[in-house]
């Protein structure tokens, strides 16, 4: 499988650690594990190089948080562009003062759109709206029973003359029936292919008489290259408002998302997550983007790991890891950076690669830990904190009865300090490849 | 290649004349039909290729002929295998104009998709019933796959005889039904909501009573990482091995050409689940190019076998390596 990005960038920006810019080598070899990256998730080629080409052009001369490694850096600033690109986060529909407000739903064969009807369907429900499904697909076959069948789970009313009757016929008597069965017209139109011209008319003869408050595009997220031709067909033809991406319950990368942003302008409204009725979700730009990276959550941690960590303070510590000098008042103030950061275990589960981490295994400490570590710590002296090593029998009784714990308790920390010691040391000598936990390695 | 060339156990004198003609006006047809289907973009860069390629062979040619393989979904570690062996068939034999170095290109698209064993490419239907069992994820086009070859069978004098496999998509089975119709084949179904292994079962067992030759077993889309789903289908497979020996002699996965990259993660995982032994890409009339077999065939040795190109009975043929991978590059140019 895919190495997350930052392992892949790791391994060809070795040379800049911790400060100062980036240089045009570390950019260009970066750039090209970007592309690559970006290539496996299916983003259309020529995206890729238009958004490599701006991402380079941010990343030349960076200044890089001292909290970060060059890469991390730039993968910082790939999903900054990638979000930025991704739109805002905009999922309102269009409502017309003047009900029925008309949805049209548009995309090639088997991407989602049957379902996806009744999906908005359900959710307008929830809303307070009426709304009512409307068959306008006679060809595929059982395609208006299919959406019956849905119409009936949700109970939606379903306008179905059958397949005989002209689509643009019933798509205009739907919206009538619709003005009269509620507030809402949700039109389902048949599969077709965007270099279909016959049928692509046939869609803009809908558009034209049901006049849609609303197109939107249906696009399976496992779409690879073509997505952009096909998503540019349907804007020219229909004029789109917007995209609901399916399917993203698999492991596709989705990079497609991209694609068809790029080439439409329009914003992602949806995504479509399963195909119960309530798999349905409003778009995530920037969790789209660690997915499309590959990357889980490491994102959001980079993220936060700037806001979080007193970039000072960071490298104080880096300065003392370096000299072996790590106490427990370093101990706790680690805490509080990964406090401010969110809760210890949702950090490690961040970390790719962390559960099957032998160094890791012994020092995961669950949140109540934290408090009870604390406690440890505040009933040191200032020398036992400085210096653990003379932190005899006697002691831990005393530091067990004035934080209210156990020895045992005291035992398992002084266990985990020298731990947390071997590991970090182990960050800091670059032995272990991976994510480098902020403030605790250069 | 023939249908009889496909479908082992259909006997030449088996097939009316009809069909033959119709074969040869189809084989004139794909390859315009392909061609005509290419989109604007990327009719666009074939031509910039072939600009490209009269004044030689250079290295902005190749970083053309990968920009190529990438659009069409081939993916980055088979772009650069195809390329490498491209280089190093043309320095080899010394390339350095047009026409050999697009016949080179083709040949070495159809040498990664060619089986070493032709014989693994055809589906043998010799026994009697011979059952194929069509999966694959969501909306792919399994159903409407098995409505084209039943109706291909039939036209070839087999007797076909579908299952409604798919109890849990709404009017998955109505689809069928129509399917069936239209094909003037009998179906097996049970109400919605049952279990598929059930409905299986009794699929080939009335295949076996009523003397059909060929089961064709449909299977609701499921995406390969839903872990429930997969087993599910471990399931209906077990219950056709144990009731017919040998059985299924097919088990085909439905792959969409618009599929990217995570099409080699749905063969890898529907492979290991239920021993895939052949792809059906479907949507090939529209402007993707399907270059994820190129993958899939490459990584998994699984052979492709048919391609679908339309929402007809008809729109079903025989997967050629050579005529694929020129279709690849948008040439109508029948010596490239
Ligand atoms: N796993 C998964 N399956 C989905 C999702 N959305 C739709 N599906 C499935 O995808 C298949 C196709 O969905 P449909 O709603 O019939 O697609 P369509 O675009 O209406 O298809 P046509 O009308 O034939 O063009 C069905 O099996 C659905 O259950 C999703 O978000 N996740
Ligand atoms: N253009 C084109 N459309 C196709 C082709 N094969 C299938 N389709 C269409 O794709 C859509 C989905 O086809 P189905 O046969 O329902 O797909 P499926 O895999 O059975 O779908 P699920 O059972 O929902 O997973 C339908 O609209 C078909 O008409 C093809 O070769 N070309
Ligand atoms: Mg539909
Ligand atoms: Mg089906």
């Amino acid at each position: 499988m895919f190495d997350a990005l930052t392992d892949r960038l790791q391994g060809v920006m070795q040379s800049l650690k911790g400060h100062g810019k980036l240089t045009a080598e570390d950019v260009d070899a970066a750039m090209r594990e970007i592309r690559l990256a970006l290539l496996e998730a299916d983003v259309n080629f020529k995206v890729v190089r238009e958004f490599v080409a701006h991402v380079k052009e941010r990343a030349l001369g960076a200044e890089v948080m001292e909290s970060l490694t060059p890469a991390q850096q730039v993968v910082k600033i790939v999903n900054e562009q990638l979000v930025e690109l991704m739109g805002s986060s905009d999922s309102r529909l269009a409502f017309s003062g003047h009900p029925p407000t008309v949805i049209l739903l548009a995309g090639l064969q088997g991407s989602g759109k049957t379902t996806t009807c009744a999906k908005l369907a359900k959710l307008l429900k929830k809303d307070g709206k009426s709304p009512v499904l409307i068959a306008a697909d006679v060809y595929r076959p059982a395609a208006i029973d299919q959406l019956q069948t849905l119409g009936a789970q949700i109970n939606v009313p379903v306008y179905a003359v059958g397949a005989d009757v002209d689509p643009v016929d019933i798509a205009r008597d739907g919206v009538k029936y619709a003005r009269e069965h509620g507030d809402v017209a949700i039109v389902d139109t048949a599969g077709r292919l965007h270099i279909d011209e016959e049928l692509m008319g046939e869609l803009v003869r809908i558009r034209d008489a049901v006049k849609p408050h609303n197109v939107l595009l249906v696009v399976d997220a496992m779409t690879g290259q073509d997505a952009v031709n096909a998503a540019d067909e349907f804007r020219k033809h229909v004029d789109l408002d917007g995209v609901v991406l399916t399917k993203l319950d698999g492991d596709a990368r989705g990079g497609a998302a991209l694609s068809v942003r790029a080439v439409t302008g329009k914003p992602i409204k949806f995504v479509s997550t399963g195909e119960k009725l309530d798999d349905f979700d409003v778009f995530h730009p920037d969790r789209m983007a660690s997915r499309i990276l590959g990357m889980g959550d490491v994102l959001s941690l980079i993220e936060k790991a700037g806001e979080a960590i007193d970039e000072k303070q960071a490298a104080e510590m880096e300065a003392k890891l370096r000299r072996a000098e790590f106490t427990f008042e370093d101990f706790l103030d680690q805490l509080k950076q990964v406090r401010k950061m969110g809760s210890l275990s949702s950090i490690l589960g961040m970390l790719p690669g962390v559960p099957g981490m032998k160094e890791l295994k012994n020092v995961q400490v669950d949140d109540g830990q934290i408090d009870r570590i604390e406690a440890m710590i505040f009933s040191m002296t200032a020398q036992e904190r400085r210096h653990p090593d003379v932190i005899d029998g006697s002691r831990r009784r005393r530091i067990a009865g004035g934080s209210g714990t156990s020895i045992q308790d005291v035992n398992q920390l002084l266990k985990q300090y020298r731990e947390m010691q071997k590991m970090l040391k182990a960050f800091s000598s670059g032995r272990m490849k991976g994510f480098h936990l902020p403030g605790m390695s250069g | 290649m023939e249908w009889h060339e496909v479908f082992k156990g259909v006997a030449v004198g088996d097939v009316p004349a009809a069909v033959f003609e119709e074969e040869e006006r189809e084989r004139r047809g794909l390859f315009g039909r392909l061609r005509r289907n290419l989109g604007k973009a990327r009719a666009v860069v074939a031509d910039q290729l072939k600009a490209a390629l009269y004044v030689g062979v250079d290295r902005r040619l190749y970083e053309q002929v990968e920009e190529l393989l990438i659009a069409a979904d081939v993916g980055v570690d088979g772009t650069i295998k195809v390329v490498d062996e491209l280089e190093r068939r043309c320095t080899a034999k010394k390339i350095e104009s047009r026409e050999p170095f697009m016949h080179e290109l083709a040949d070495v698209i159809a040498g990664v998709l060619r089986p070493e064993d032709p014989e693994t490419q055809r589906i043998d239907v010799t026994a009697r019933p011979t059952v194929i069992l069509m999966v694959g994820v969501n909306g792919t086009g399994k159903t409407t796959t098995i409505g084209k070859i039943a109706w291909r069978l039939k036209e070839m004098g087999k007797t076909p005889l579908v299952v409604a496999g798919d109890t849990f998509r709404a009017a998955a089975v109505e689809q069928l039904d129509v399917w069936a119709k239209r094909v003037d084949c009998e179906i097996v179904k049970q109400a919605k909501g049952g279990d598929p292994a059930a409905v299986v079962y009794d699929g080939v067992a009335a295949a076996r009573s009523r003397g059909a030759d060929v089961v064709l077993i449909d299977t609701a889309g499921r995406l390969h990482t839903q872990v429930n789903l997969m087993r599910e289908l471990e399931k209906v497979r077990r219950v056709i091995e144990k009731q017919l020996p040998g059985a299924p002699h097919e088990t085909l996965l439905v792959i969409d050409a618009t599929t990217g990259q995570n099409g080699l993660r749905q063969a890898q995982e529907f492979k290991q689940a239920v021993d895939v032994s052949g792809v059906v890409l479907t949507k090939l009339d529209g402007t993707a190019k399907g270059g994820i077999v190129v993958a899939i065939h490459e990584t998994l040795g699984i052979p492709i076998k048919l391609i679908g190109i339309g929402e007809q009975l008809e729109d079903l043929r025989p997967f050629e390596p050579d005529v694929f991978a020129r279709a690849i590059f948008g040439s109508d140019d029948e010596s490239a």
